[in-house]
């Protein structure tokens, strides 16, 4: 039988992988803080469902919250084109917006009580070992396990069957649009899958530090390797690490698991970022003092000697 | 009513600090906002509102409880912190800006977290701790945060007014700055020294995640309202201002509502107003610049019909059926009886009951009518000779950019082409001193 | 190795016996890959040089890294024998049109007074004479209706013309001007081109990033030709040659070679992918 500390770490790989791979994409696109505009504006869409179904079921919140991660991205695209406003600004307005009204609906309609906006916004993964999911009488082991294995199932197979569209898309838009690709498709795509990712995570880590996870694996990542199913793997492998890291971390100086998976994250990163050989700071010092003859082409030129 | 009364009466010295405080961190965060959003820094702010979380912690833990000053130390050293961090990474790396305040936003705010848990744990402060740092308490502002804000609107305005041209010329172009050895980076730190002192500060009144609103929503309202950088900055600071005053209303109406949220959502619901409503750059006024537009354009084609009607058959004293006119053009009903009546008022045209039906140009008429096809042609010359372009694809260009040719540049037209007679399709250019169309036998 | 073809035929020393610009040793690179190699070159005053080669060959950069806006691996920039950072009024710059944000709220006569600044002290704000100025070169340019203009409601051709008229302002002796033709309409080009060969007659020292090899022969007395390296420099009469173009471009000038290229330089996607 797994323990509680089995279906903790489980949950933690799980929400970090499904993360890594969504927001590899979203950093490959310049796109990060949308995972964190996401995570915001979602607020409303869980009190909405909470309200409306009485109850913390999941699937309805998901259903609140995915619609309202797909209305941030679409009205910051349209904020955008049509007020003439930047891109950061108007995500910046959408977003914080929602969460004013998510919190003003919190306090409007349910007062203090079931809706913790410390755990929406931190989460307790300790809590997942309790929440079981009991059908007909068998436990089928925690709940939030089962919803989190589904997400990762879905991001897996929506990133295989579109591997070669997504990469072309996050090299460059422009090309994949000329080359006939449905990048409007693709782009909603993605981003409805932040917003499944964000929301399945939220219960573990709550809405700020899923963004956590979302980005720094994959930056991480990306200091290291180049070609992106490298990046991928790795961003889930670092982020994999960090959770299990930041658990132990956690149990030893007694704080908040989540809390202590963004500080390991953010360790990770600080590592890479000052001893990568080629992108880090010692890569670009060992470069400075010998830059590659053989390396300098010109454009159309074969090397030259 | 009597609610609104009460409110303004400012009898209750806690609504004049709470109102004097909102009002003052409002016009602070509206005015550097407008440099945030400018540089395109939006969401900085919001990374630095998340990072000063455990600075508050840290400065807890050693302060060994409460002391306010040691707070606010802890919160500004790590909210600069954050933000050289955040300039490090995306300069010294491949990392880019949006990633890196994606990062730098999460990972201090996690260790901020952990902290607070460790602080939480040995029992010192509780769960409100928290909620007061992330959602803000407005409605406790006392006196001394009053003095604060003050102080700091005050520092602003000062720094603002002096180093203005600065402060444009950096955020305008800081690499032209740059090359002629203005001290660009210096001037980046003070505005980010600035802003980190104004989310220090605006955090205990709106909490973590709204101070990024009040530094954007605010300036971005503004831009719809004026060309000018300084008048923005004037509007910022007063939409600010607004919300704050909004927010404090509605903190004492309602005491058990979060007067943050409140103060975003009034801000957003002004932002949205300027978006449509502001003179020449809202919604409204754009949509009403683009009918005028098209109405004037579908009048000036009528024009040009009749003249082209009066070269066909060299007449100009015939009455032109309405209905034939419409069909040229395939106008609808309802539209040719607008274009004709905004023609008629502007006698250029004179209306005949008929039978048939009809108009004709009057004088007026004829030489704006002539006009248009002159500048007409004379782009089609300019378009095949000068561009290249070939006679049967400078139509269509044509059609639309006569509309657009004033006398100015029709002058310019006419002296680079060299006053020419023909148009690429060999018909005469209709020069002023001309007084009829000189196709075939004339009329008269 | 080989040697770039340099003609420094008709480097006449200036005033101070230094030539207005020489920049030595110059190398920059971008996460380990070269982007400019060792480059060196030098000026004469009253000259209008024009640097071209293929995208990606490093023009932009060669500007930027000349004035010090970007950091280089090696080199440095002598502006008449001194060290460019004490002689920077002297050195008027033109950024590309897409550097800056034209929804800026600002207007046509404030970004021309930018170029008043290097005149003067930190606090200090314009004067009359400095407005004057303004308005002169503006009025050169053909712009001076539109001062009060914001900058988002001008044509393509007539921002660049307000970049132009700003560096104008500045007063200086040497000119170093980021693709100022790119994507201008004819009047201007014309405007331009004839403002940049006064300046030439006036003594000054003009530097062009140019994209348009046609009209180089017949406007630019000098020219550089860039890929990476320096391939030649000198008076255009002897260093545009067909057979220095071949070397600066390769033999295969087409877009579609140039795409392949540039994402190949990228990494991500490969040819073979599709």
């Amino acid at each position: 039988m797994i323990t509680s500390t089995g279906w903790i770490l489980i949950t933690g790989i799980l929400v970090a992988s499904s993360c890594a791979l969504v927001g590899t994409f979203l950093v490959m696109r310049k796109m990060s803080l949308m995972g964190d505009a996401i995570s915001h504006a979602v607020l409303p869409g869980i009190v909405i469902a909470f309200l409306l179904t009485a109850s913390r079921n999941t699937f309805p919140m998901l259903v609140g919250a995915g619609f309202f991660g797909l209305l941030t991205v679409w009205l910051t695209e349209e904020l955008s084109k049509k007020g003439r406003i930047f891109h950061d600004a108007s995500m910046g307005i959408v977003f914080t917006t929602l969460f004013a009204i998510g919190v003003i609906l919190i306090s409007l309609f349910t007062g203090n009580i079931d809706l913790d906006q410390e755990c929406v916004l931190y989460g307790e993964i300790a809590y997942v070992p309790w929440d079981l999911w009991i059908w007909r009488g068998v436990n089928m082991g925690p709940r939030p396990v089962w919803i989190l294995g589904m997400v990762l199932l879905v991001n897996i197979t929506f990133i295989t069957l579109m591997y070669k569209e997504l990469k072309t898309y996050s090299f460059s838009p422009q090309m994949a649009a000329t080359l006939g690709l449905p990048v409007g498709l693709i782009h909603y795509g993605l981003m409805g899958m932040v917003s499944f990712t964000t929301i399945a995570s939220f219960e573990s880590v709550g809405a700020i530090l899923v963004v956590a996870l979302l980005i720094v694996p994959p930056a991480t990542a990306y200091l290291l390797t180049d070609r992106l199913h490298r990046l991928l793997l790795l961003a889930v492998l670092l982020g994999v690490l960090s959770a299990v890291g930041g658990y132990y971390l956690a149990l030893w100086i007694n704080s908040s698991i989540a809390g202590a998976i963004a500080v390991v994250n953010g360790l990770q990163f600080t590592l890479v970022f000052v001893l990568s050989p080629r992108y880090g700071l010692l890569g670009r010092w060992l470069a400075g003092r010998n830059i590659s003859r053989t390396d300098s082409g010109m454009i159309n030129q074969p090397a030259s000697k | 009513m009597d609610i609104l009364i009460e409110f303004f009466s400012l009898q209750d010295p806690n609504i004049r600090f709470v109102l004097a405080g909102t009002i003052l961190l409002g016009i602070s965060a509206g005015a550097l906002g407008c440099f945030a959003i400018l540089r395109r820094r939006a969401l900085v702010g919001d990374a630095v509102a998340h990072s000063i979380l455990p600075g508050v912690c840290l400065a807890f833990i050693v302060a060994g409880g409460k002391d306010p000053f040691m707070l606010i130390l802890g919160a500004f050293v790590f909210g600069l912190l954050s933000m050289v961090a955040m300039d490090f990474i995306s300069r010294n790396s491949r990392i880019s800006p949006d990633a890196s305040i994606g990062m730098v936003l999460s990972v201090f705010f996690g260790f901020g977290v952990v902290l607070l848990t460790f602080i939480q744990s040995t029992g010192y402060i509780d769960q409100s701790g928290l909620d007061d740092f992330l959602f803000g308490q407005a409605a406790a502002l006392v006196g001394e945060d009053v003095l604060v804000f003050g102080g700091l609107s005050l520092l602003i305005l000062l720094i603002t007014i002096l180093v203005f041209k600065e402060l444009k010329m950096v955020s305008f172009d800081p690499s032209y700055a740059l090359s002629i050895g203005y001290p660009v980076k210096m001037i980046e730190f003070l505005l980010a020294l600035l802003m980190v002192l104004t989310i220090t500060a605006g955090i205990q009144a709106v909490g973590v995640v709204l101070m990024a609103s009040m530094l954007i929503i605010p300036a971005a309202a503004a831009r719809y309202w004026t060309d000018s950088l300084h008048i923005m900055l004037i509007i910022a600071a007063g939409v600010g201002a607004l919300s704050g005053v909004t927010g404090s209303f509605i903190s004492y109406t309602a005491p058990a509502m979060p007067t943050g949220p409140w103060m975003v959502v009034s801000t957003a619901l002004i932002f949205f107003l300027s978006f449509l409503l502001a003179p020449g750059r809202g919604e409204i006024a754009r949509f009403i610049q683009k009918k005028k537009l098209s109405q004037r354009v579908a009048c000036e084609n009528i024009l040009k019909t009749l003249y082209a009607m009066e070269e066909e058959d060299g007449r100009f004293d015939r009455v032109r059926p309405w209905k034939e006119l419409r069909q040229r053009r395939h106008l609808t009903k309802h539209r040719m009886k607008r274009v004709v009546s905004y023609l008629l008022k502007r006698q250029l045209i004179e209306y005949f009951p008929g039978p048939p039906e009809g108009y004709v140009l009057t004088e007026t008429g004829r030489r704006e009518a002539k006009r248009l096809v002159r500048v007409h042609r004379l782009w089609e010359k300019y378009l095949n000779q000068q561009l290249q372009i070939a006679e049967d694809h400078v139509h269509d260009d044509a059609e639309s950019m006569e509309h657009l040719i004033n006398s100015e540049i029709e002058a310019e037209l006419r002296k680079s082409l060299g006053s020419p007679e023909l148009d690429p399709h060999k018909s005469k250019i209709p020069y002023e001193q001309e007084s009829k169309p000189k196709t075939g036998g004339g009329g008269s | 190795m080989y040697e770039p073809e340099k003609d420094t035929s008709g480097v006449n020393p200036g005033r101070t016996g230094n030539p207005p610009i020489e920049v030595h040793d110059l190398t920059v690179a971008y996460d380990q890959k070269p982007v400019l190699w060792d480059i060196d070159f030098e000026l004469p005053e009253g000259s209008l040089t024009a640097i071209v080669g293929p995208n990606g060959a490093g023009k932009s950069t060669l500007v930027k890294a000349t004035m010090g806006l970007i950091p280089s691996s090696s080199g440095y920039t002598l502006i008449y024998g001194k060290p460019l950072d004490k002689q920077r009024r002297n050195v008027a710059y033109v950024p590309q049109r897409e550097s800056v944000d034209w929804n800026f709220p600002i207007s046509v006569m404030d970004v021309v007074l930018m170029g008043r600044y290097p005149h003067l002290r930190l606090f200090q704000r314009p004067s009359r004479t400095d407005r004057e100025i303004a308005m002169q070169v503006l009025r050169e340019m053909g712009m001076d209706a539109y001062q009060k203009r914001q900058i988002s409601q001008l044509s393509g051709g007539q921002q660049q013309r307000v970049f132009l008229a700003r560096a104008l302002a500045q007063d200086a002796s040497i000119y170093l001007m980021d693709e100022p033709l790119a994507g201008v309409d004819a009047a201007t080009e014309e405007v331009i081109f004839r403002k940049l060969k006064e300046l030439r007659d006036r003594n000054k020292t003009v530097v062009v990033v140019h994209h348009d090899l046609q009209s180089v022969p017949e406007n630019f007395d000098r020219v550089m030709l860039l890929n990476l390296r320096m391939i030649a420099y000198g008076p255009s009469k002897t260093v545009f040659t067909d057979d220095n173009l071949q070397r600066t471009y390769g033999g295969r000038l087409n877009i579609l070679s140039q795409m392949v290229e540039e994402s190949r330089q990228q990494r991500f996607v490969r040819e073979s992918d599709y």
